[in-house]
C-alpha cells in the first residue's frame, strides 16, 4: 500500500518551506543582538572619530583634570575629574551595596522560607524597577535636604548622597544575582555537610559560599557595572560640579552625567559634540569589558 | 533459518552496516536487518543492547541530538534515509512510542487530531473518527470518551501511554516501532493492545522492541536479539524458543539464564 | 572537617542565630527604602493628583496644571518601541531556545544580549543620536526615540520569551518531531501556546522599563516642554520621565507638590506594570499543566 507514495517521499513541502523561512527569519532575531552592538560601537565611534583623529591625546584626555569644552578661547578635554566623580560615586556605592546585597543573598537564599522569602524576593524586584529618574529626584528632594540638616554642610548633593542612590539602585541587582548563585549550589553539597553535624551557618560558611564564589563575584561586577553607567541619578545627586572630591560631601559630576548635561547644547559635529561621543566609546569600552569578565566567571562556574 | 533473510530489495526497511555512537562511546554496530512490509519484527536484548537507539536511528531523531552519530544506511521503502532532505515526511510515516509516556499539555481530542491537523486534515467530521478509532485501538476509548477536554499531561501514567500509542496510530503509519510499550500499563490493558497489534499487521509494518521475551513470542514474526551493541541472531522466532538458534547467547537469554 | 563537638554545640546555635539577625537586619534595611520613598512620594505627591492633573496641559511655564501631554507621549514612546522589539526579541529568543546549535556563534550572540543590557544608558543615547536622528535622517522623533529604548531593552524581551520557552520540557518536542512535525510545527502548536503567559510576562516587564528610562530619549525624541500633542512618529514629544527631571531640575520657583506629583506618576505606572508582572508569574506558577 506504501509502495504508490514512494515516488513523492523526500519531495520538500510547503511545511518544509515555511520551517525553513521561520527559520531565517527567527535566525534575524538571533543575529540582531550582535548587529546592535557592533552597530553602537560603529555609529558611536563615526560621530566621535574626527576628535580622536585630530585633537585627541591620551595624556590631555585621561591625565588632565580641566573639563572645559565651552571655553572661548582655549577649550580642553580633560576627562580626569570626570572619572575620579564616577570613580568615588561608583566606589562609596558599592562600599554600601556589596555588604547588604550580599547579606541580603544569604539571607534569602538561605535562612528565609516560605512566604517571608516570597515577599522579600518581590520587594528586591520591585526596588530593582524604580527608575533612574525618580532615584535622582529622590536624591535632590528627599535626601538633598536630610544631608544638609544631618551633617551640617551647605549643599547636600554631593558623593554621599550619589552613592547611597547609586547604592540603593546597585543592590537589588546584586542581590538577586547573587542570590541565584548561592541557589545554584547543589543541595547535596549541603546535605553531605549537615550530615558531618554542622550548623546551617558552618554550611553556608564553609561549603555554599565558597561553592558560590564566582557567581557573587560576577554579580559585583555587574552591580559595578550598572553603578558606573548610570546616568540620571547621578546627574541630579552628585551637585554636577566638575571636581576632584577629597571628602564624601563634595560635589562631583560623573563621566555620564556630563554626556546628559552637555549634549543638547552642542552644535553636531563640534569638537565639543565629538569629545562627548569620545567619552561614549569610553563608557562602552569598559562597560563590555565588565560584562565579558562578569560573564567568563560566571560561565566558569557552569562548565566546572 | 528458513526465511530468516530476505533481500533488502522488497524489504520495508533495510539496515545496512549500521553504526551508533553517542560521542566516543558506541551504542550500537555492525547491525544488519531487513524488515519486511506487513509483519510484526521483534526485538529483544538486555538493558543496553542498543535498542532504543536502533530505532531512533530508524526515525532521523539524531537530528536533534548532537552527540549521536550514526553511520552505515538504513533504506526505508527503498530509499536510503541518509540523504534525505524532508526527514518530516519520514517521520510522519513512522509511528513511535517511546517506554516514557507522554501527554502532550493539551486536550485528549487535540492529541490524537495533531498528527492529522499537521498533515492538512481540518474537516472536524472526519477527525472526530480518527480520534474514535485511534483511542479505541489503543484501549483508551471508553476511559476518556466523556471527558476528551481533559489535558492529556494530566492523565495516569498509563493513560498517557496509551495516548501516545493512539497518537501513533493517528499518523497512519506504514511502520509503528514501539519501545516496551507495556511498562507503564498493566496486564489486562497490555493483552488488549496486543491484540490489535497483531490486527494492525494486515496494515502496517511493526517493529516491537521488549525486554519482555514472552510478548515478542506472543506477537512477533521475526526476532533480533540485540546484545551488548550488536545484533547477535535474527530468525523465525519459534525457531528462537525452540533452541534452533546460531549463538548459545541467545539461547541463554532467552531461557532466561541473564538479562 | 569536623564540626560541632558536643560542647560547641551553644556556640554553634548563638553564632547562626546572631547571623540570621545579621543578615535579615541588613535585607530589611535593603528593602526599607522602597517603603520609605513610595510613603514619602505618597504623602508629598498625593495632593497634587487629580484627574485634572492627568489630563490637562501644563501652564505658567509648567509650575502649574497637569501632565497630559508627558503622559501621552510616553503611551506613544512604549507603544512604538513595543512594535519594534517585541516581534524581534520573540524572534530572538525562538532562534536561541528552539534553533540555535551549541557554538561559537551562539555564545557570542548570547554576550552581545548581554552587553545590549549592560551598556549605559547614555551610551545608547548617543547611539540613538548617531545612528536614527543622525544617519538615518528620521530627526528627533518619537520613532527615534522608540528605536533607540527598542534596543535598550530587547534584552528584557528575550531572556523572559527564552526562559518561559525553555521551561516547556523538551520531552514535548520530541513527542512532537516523532510525529512528523517540522520544528515549526512544533514550536507553533506545543512549545508556543505554553510560553504565552511567561512571554506576556516579559513584555509588561519590558513596558515598564521602558516608561521609566530617560537618558535614551533626553536628545533623540523627547522634548523639555511643547505646545502641542504629537500627531506622528515623526515628531517630537513630551514624556513623563523627562518631565520629572525637567520640573524638579530645570524650572525656577515650581511648587513642591508638582514634581513630587509627577514622581508618583511616574513610579505608580512603573510599580503597577511590574506588579502585574509578578502576579502573572505566580499565576502562572500556580496552574501546573504538567
Amino acid at each position: 500500500m506504501s509502495r504508490s507514495s514512494v515516488t513523492d517521499f523526500d519531495r520538500r513541502n510547503r511545511d518544509w518551506y515555511i520551517d525553513r523561512l521561520v527559520q531565517a527569519v527567527v535566525f534575524i532575531g538571533g543575529i540582531s543582538a550582535i548587529v546592535f552592538i557592533i552597530g553602537i560601537f560603529v555609529f558611536i565611534t563615526r560621530e566621535g572619530f574626527s576628535f580622536i583623529a585630530t585633537e585627541f591625546d591620551v595624556s590631555g584626555f585621561f591625565l588632565s583634570q580641566n573639563w572645559r569644552p565651552t571655553s572661548e578661547s582655549n577649550p580642553t578635554y580633560g576627562i580626569l575629574a570626570l572619572v575620579a566623580g564616577t570613580a568615588s560615586v561608583t566606589g562609596l556605592a558599592m562600599l554600601v551595596a556589596i555588604p547588604f546585597s550580599l547579606g541580603a543573598a544569604i539571607f534569602i537564599a538561605e535562612f528565609a522560607t516560605g512566604r517571608v522569602r516570597e515577599v522579600l524576593k518581590i520587594l528586591v524586584e520591585l526596588l530593582a524597577a524604580i527608575p533612574s529618574v525618580v532615584w535622582g529626584f529622590i536624591g535632590l528632594s528627599i535626601m538633598n535636604p536630610l544631608i544638609i540638616e544631618w551633617f551640617n554642610v551647605p549643599v547636600g548633593l554631593n558623593v554621599l548622597n550619589a552613592g547611597i542612590i547609586l547604592g540603593l539602585m546597585a543592590a537589588p541587582i546584586m542581590t538577586s544575582i547573587a542570590e541565584d548563585a548561592l541557589k545554584a549550589v547543589p543541595d547535596r553539597y549541603r546535605e553531605a555537610a549537615e550530615a558531618m553535624g554542622a550548623t546551617r551557618w558552618q554550611v553556608i560558611a564553609k561549603v555554599v559560599l565558597p561553592a558560590a564564589k564566582n557567581g557573587l563575584l560576577g554579580a559585583v561586577l555587574l552591580g559595578v557595572g550598572r553603578g558606573f553607567g548610570e546616568t540620571m541619578a547621578v546627574l541630579m545627586a552628585t551637585g554636577h560640579s566638575v571636581n576632584i572630591p577629597t571628602s564624601i560631601f563634595d560635589s562631583v559630576r560623573a563621566l555620564t552625567a556630563t554626556i546628559a548635561a552637555e549634549l543638547g547644547e552642542t552644535a553636531v559635529g563640534s569638537p565639543h559634540y565629538q569629545a562627548l561621543f569620545t567619552i561614549g566609546i569610553f563608557l562602552f569600552a569598559i562597560t563590555f569589558v565588565i560584562n565579558l569578565t562578569a560573564d567568563l566567571i560566571v560561565r566558569g562556574i557552569r562548565n566546572k | 533459518m528458513v526465511n530468516a533473510v530476505t533481500t533488502g530489495a522488497d524489504a520495508k526497511v533495510s539496515v545496512r552496516n549500521l553504526e551508533i555512537a553517542y560521542g566516543d562511546a558506541t551504542a550500537l554496530s555492525g547491525v544488519d536487518l531487513d524488515i519486511r512490509e506487513n509483519e510484526i519484527f521483534g526485538v529483544i536484548g538486555p538493558a543496553n543492547a542498543g535498542k532504543t537507539s536502533f530505532l531512533k536511528a530508524l526515525n532521523r531523531m539524531d537530528m536533534f541530538n548532537p552527540e549521536m552519530k550514526v553511520g552505515g544506511d538504513i533504506h526505508f521503502s527503498g530509499r536510503n534515509t541518509r540523504g534525505l532532505r524532508n526527514v518530516y515526511a519520514l517521520r510522519r510515516r513512522i509511528g513511535v512510542v517511546f517506554p516514557l509516556p507522554v501527554g502532550l499539555p493539551m486536550n485528549v481530542y487535540d492529541n490524537v487530531a495533531l498528527a492529522p491537523r499537521l498533515g492538512g486534515q481540518r474537516n472536524r467530521a472526519e477527525l472526530d473518527v480518527i480520534v474514535e478509532r485511534c483511542l479505541r485501538r489503543a484501549a483508551l476509548w471508553d476511559e476518556v470518551k466523556d471527558r476528551l477536554d481533559t489535558l492529556g499531561s494530566l492523565l495516569s501514567g498509563g493513560q498517557q501511554q496509551r495516548l501516545t500509542i493512539a497518537r501513533a496510530l493517528s499518523q497512519q503509519p506504514e511502520v509503528l516501532m514501539l519501545d516496551e510499550f507495556s511498562i507503564a500499563v498493566d496486564p489486562v490493558t497490555t493483552m488488549r493492545i496486543e491484540d490489535v497489534l497483531k490486527q494492525l499487521r494486515e496494515e502496517m509494518t511493526i517493529i516491537l522492541v521488549t525486554n519482555l521475551v514472552q510478548q515478542a513470542r506472543r506477537l512477533a514474526d521475526r526476532t533480533a536479539f540485540f546484545l551488548d551493541g550488536r545484533c547477535v541472531e535474527i530468525g523465525v522466532t519459534e525457531d528462537l524458543f525452540t533452541g534452533e538458534v546460531r549463538d548459545q547467547r541467545t539461547r541463554d537469554y532467552v531461557e532466561g539464564r541473564f538479562g | 572537617m569536623m564540626f560541632a563537638a558536643s560542647g560547641q554545640n551553644d556556640k554553634d546555635r548563638r553564632i547562626q542565630q546572631l547571623y540570621f539577625v545579621l543578615f535579615g537586619i541588613m535585607t530589611l534595611l535593603l528593602v526599607l527604602p522602597v517603603l520609605i520613598i513610595l510613603t514619602t512620594l505618597v504623602v508629598k505627591g498625593g495632593p497634587a493628583l487629580s484627574i485634572d492633573f492627568l489630563f490637562t496641559k501644563p501652564t505658567n511655564g509648567m509650575t502649574a496644571g497637569g501632565i497630559f501631554p508627558a503622559l501621552l507621549g510616553t503611551i506613544w514612546l512604549v507603544l512604538v518601541a513595543l512594535l519594534f522589539s517585541v516581534p524581534l526579541g520573540v524572534a530572538a529568543a525562538i532562534y536561541l531556545s528552539e534553533y540555535a546549535p551549541e557554538n561559537v556563534f551562539t555564545r557570542i550572540i548570547n554576550l552581545a544580549i548581554i552587553n545590549l543590557a549592560g551598556v549605559p544608558s547614555i551610551v545608547h543615547a548617543l547611539f540613538g543620536v548617531g545612528a536614527f536622528v543622525i544617519f538615518f535622517r528620521f530627526g528627533t522623533s518619537i520613532l527615534a526615540a522608540s528605536l533607540t529604548l527598542g534596543i535598550m531593552t530587547l534584552p528584557v524581551v528575550i531572556v523572559a520569551t527564552r526562559e518561559s520557552l525553555q521551561a516547556v520540557p523538551q520531552a514535548f518536542r520530541e513527542a512532537c518531531w516523532n510525529m512528523g512535525a517540522t520544528r515549526w510545527q512544533t514550536i507553533r502548536r506545543v512549545v508556543l501556546p505554553n510560553a504565552v503567559t511567561g512571554i506576556l510576562t516579559g513584555i509588561i516587564l519590558e513596558v515598564s522599563r521602558t516608561a521609566g528610562e530617560t537618558a535614551p530619549i533626553m536628545f533623540t525624541g523627547a522634548a523639555f516642554f511643547l505646545p502641542f500633542l504629537p500627531q506622528g512618529v515623526l515628531d517630537q514629544t513630551m514624556a513623563l520621565s523627562l518631565h520629572l527631571f525637567v520640573v524638579s531640575t530645570q524650572v525656577p520657583d515650581m511648587p513642591e507638590h508638582l514634581p513630587f506629583g509627577v514622581a508618583l506618576v511616574l513610579i505608580g505606572i512603573v510599580l503597577i506594570m511590574n506588579s502585574v508582572s509578578i502576579a502573572l508569574r505566580m499565576y502562572l506558577r500556580g496552574k501546573k499543566k504538567w
